[in-house]
């Protein structure tokens, strides 16, 4: 994916598109948040790790770490009311969307200040005050939501649009095709984002899936379709921004295959088996973190102090959110049989 | 007023509401031009155009996923599944995600999704579009279960699932449908009938019968026999939602009777009114002068051949006998 070195062209080819160039463009600002956002969601799977080895998650957590460059990336990529359905593997798409970290934090210890007043956990935090439809326990379990959020924008012209963001295990689960092929015949604002991460917990893609690229399954929907680099958070960014202005124009759906990688196991119980070691390090050479960084400090619109110093900002408030979700009190059990109906 | 069959009272419901609404649409397979497998949407189409008339594919998962989103983001949806038999492709959605959102976000975000379906047998369809799989749904805390018997209810009903905050499942009978013997007087305004308020559809002092959907209308057909033939006053009563459930009409009545006869089409093996049974047991115990006795369908898929059939699913004469035991 080679880019266009000559600094007029708006431009750049990516797997064949031609999408602008719409990164160059944010002010410094914004690029700098876009870093803070992705130390947010590596610190905070940081600190989760920690509580899971000393006991104090009761249930399970998916870890996103490796993986912030296709969730930031994104979520910047589209407005703040435009929606989102995030997975079982969802810290950093919320972080991304603006969730709290603090009440993100109490949610996982199962707390009352959390998310869910401590019913949901990692797997069902939900914040609809940022458009956030939730993360989902069920594997492909946004995909209904976020196709028929799709269709509210839709009936409603409001010029909103959706990103649905699911794993390539999902790909291979009904409801892939079923929703996608609907949201193609009524051409609905939403960007099928299939984080391929590799692995459906233990299963590689290879061996679950005939095709090099799952991006090729668009031509089953007759939508567009591409692959990218998930760990370039400024590929993301730009393919993201491109299709969300085609959906917004109502030439969606698009099915956006971002490769990425998942450090970690694929929940706490993972003793990972089924990989190596040297495979995760060569990944782990593909640090997104690490290369956004690089493209900043090329730029000039990041020092090394200021990297730093922005790092050490984004672990004290983790270290706040820690706290918070421990000193939170635990939900009454007289709240067991509440919030089952509206 | 006017008599209108259960079938007009539905889609007199739904237009009622969506002139008023813009909200609420109705999705489902071959309900636009076609107007729906069993006639439902006839005209509806004409009236309100293909956005709001949604025509689908076969993707039974994706129609209800789609109606669960759109709820969740503001519309109010009416999802229209061709026989019920068919919610088994949309469980997952049904049971892993309309029925737990709130819950598991910690009451945040409402699902208001209704999902219309036809169920019951009696048409020589067969195993795997004759069932009543209400049963499946109201084990499920968060959905509601609501199953109509006649036009007047079908009317109220289907307006107040349609204002609910909730998923709720309603499922119509095919065989009330389109039956001029039971048109009835329904306003033509609209109402609502409040979801877990049972009705008591005839009444009576001698023996209490608790029935839903069809076969509401066969105990009552028996309860007008026995009345005549041997003086035996039944009381019947509908119980029009299943969840939630409105066990206290239920208690009253058994108070009065002190006999209690559950009628359901579905199979009896862990069916709905084992819930009844066991709630008028825990609660009114007291109350019984005899054994608690369901006339349920048998214990098999719904046979194809009319004499099978007949005898799979439960019939006038087989409720009257349930009634008469109770008096030998």
């Amino acid at each position: 994916m080679k880019k266009d070195v000559n600094k007029k062209s708006k431009y750049i080819d990516i797997n064949g598109y031609k999408i602008e160039d719409k990164f160059k463009d944010l002010n410094k600002n914004i690029k700098i948040e876009i870093l803070k956002k992705m130390y947010q969601i590596r610190h905070f799977e940081y600190q989760t790790e920690q509580f899971i080895i000393r006991g104090k998650i009761h249930g399970t957590c998916h870890l996103y770490t490796g993986e912030e460059a296709t969730a930031v990336g994104s979520i910047y990529a589209i407005r703040s009311n435009d929606y989102i359905a995030s997975t079982h593997r969802g810290h950093g798409h919320c972080i991304s969307k603006g969730a709290d970290l603090n009440i993100m934090m109490a949610e996982l210890l199962g707390k009352k200040t959390g998310y869910c007043k401590g019913k949901g956990g990692s797997m069902h935090i939900a914040d609809l005050g940022t458009s956030n439809l939730g993360a989902n326990g069920v594997v492909g379990g946004g995909l209904g939501i976020a196709t028929g959020a799709a269709l509210t924008c839709k009936l409603r012209k409001n010029g909103r649009i959706v990103v649905c963001f699911f794993g390539e295990g999902a790909a291979n689960r009904g409801i892939f095709h079923e929703t996608i092929n609907l949201a193609s015949i009524w051409s609905l604002p939403v960007i099928y984002l299939c984080e391929n991460n590799v692995y459906a917990m233990s299963t590689p893609k290879k061996e679950a899936f005939n095709i090099k690229r799952i991006s090729d399954r668009r031509a089953s929907y007759g939508i567009e379709g591409l692959t990218i680099d998930g760990n370039n958070l400024i590929e993301v960014f730009n393919t993201v921004s491109h299709f969300a202005g085609e959906c917004r124009a109502g030439r969606g759906p698009v099915l956006i295959e971002s490769l990425t990688y998942r450090w970690g196991g694929h929940s706490k119980s993972d003793a990972q088996v089924y990989r190596s070691k040297e495979e995760v390090k060569s990944w782990m050479k593909k640090d997104p973190i690490v290369q956004y960084k690089k493209v900043l400090m090329r730029e000039g619109v990041l020092i090394e102090k200021e990297d730093e110093e922005l790092e050490k900002e984004v672990e004290e408030q983790l270290k706040e959110a820690a706290e918070f979700a421990k000193e939170s009190p635990f939900p009454d059990k007289s709240e067991v049989e509440e919030d089952v109906y509206a | 007023m006017r008599k209108i069959t259960y079938l007009e009272a539905i889609r007199e419901a739904m237009s009622q509401i969506m002139r008023k609404n813009s909200d609420v649409y109705i999705i489902g397979e071959d309900i636009a031009e076609y107007g729906g497998a069993f006639g439902v949407t006839v005209g509806m189409y004409e009236e309100f155009g293909k956005e709001r008339i949604r025509n689908t594919p076969i993707s039974e998962a994706a129609i209800v996923g789609v109606g669960i989103g759109s709820a969740l983001t503001g519309m109010r949806p009416i999802v229209e599944i061709m026989f019920s038999d068919f919610i088994t492709i949309a469980m997952e959605q049904i049971i892993n995600q309309a029925a737990k959102i709130r819950y598991m976000f910690g009451g945040k975000g409402k699902v208001p999704l209704v999902i219309r379906t036809a169920g019951g047998g009696g048409t020589g369809a067969a195993e795997q579009h004759s069932q009543s799989l209400e049963g499946l749904v109201t084990h499920i805390p968060g959905l509601k279960v609501v199953m109509p018997s006649c036009p007047y209810d079908a009317k109220g009903l289907l307006i107040a699932s349609i204002n609910d905050n909730n998923p709720v499942i309603f499922i119509e009978h095919k065989l009330l449908y389109k039956n001029k013997k039971y048109i009835e007087d329904v306003p033509e305004e609209i109402y609502e009938i409040k979801l877990g308020s049972a009705d008591i559809k005839r009444k009576g002092t001698d023996i209490s019968i608790v029935a839903t959907s069809l076969m509401v209308q066969k105990s009552i057909e028996v309860a007008q026999i026995l009345e005549e033939e041997k003086n035996i006053k039944c009381e019947v009563i509908d119980l029009r939602t299943l969840r939630p459930l409105d066990i206290d009409t239920v208690l009253n009545s058994v108070k009065k009777t002190g006999r209690l006869l559950c009628v359901e089409e579905a199979c009896s093996f862990g069916g709905f009114m084992g819930e009844v049974s066991a709630q008028v047991a825990e609660k009114g115990f007291d109350w019984l002068d005899a054994p608690i006795v369901r006339v349920a369908g048998r214990n098999c898929p719904v046979p194809y051949s009319l004499v099978l059939e007949q005898e799979m699913i439960p019939s006038v004469e087989r409720i009257e006998r349930g009634i008469l035991n109770f008096f030998k």
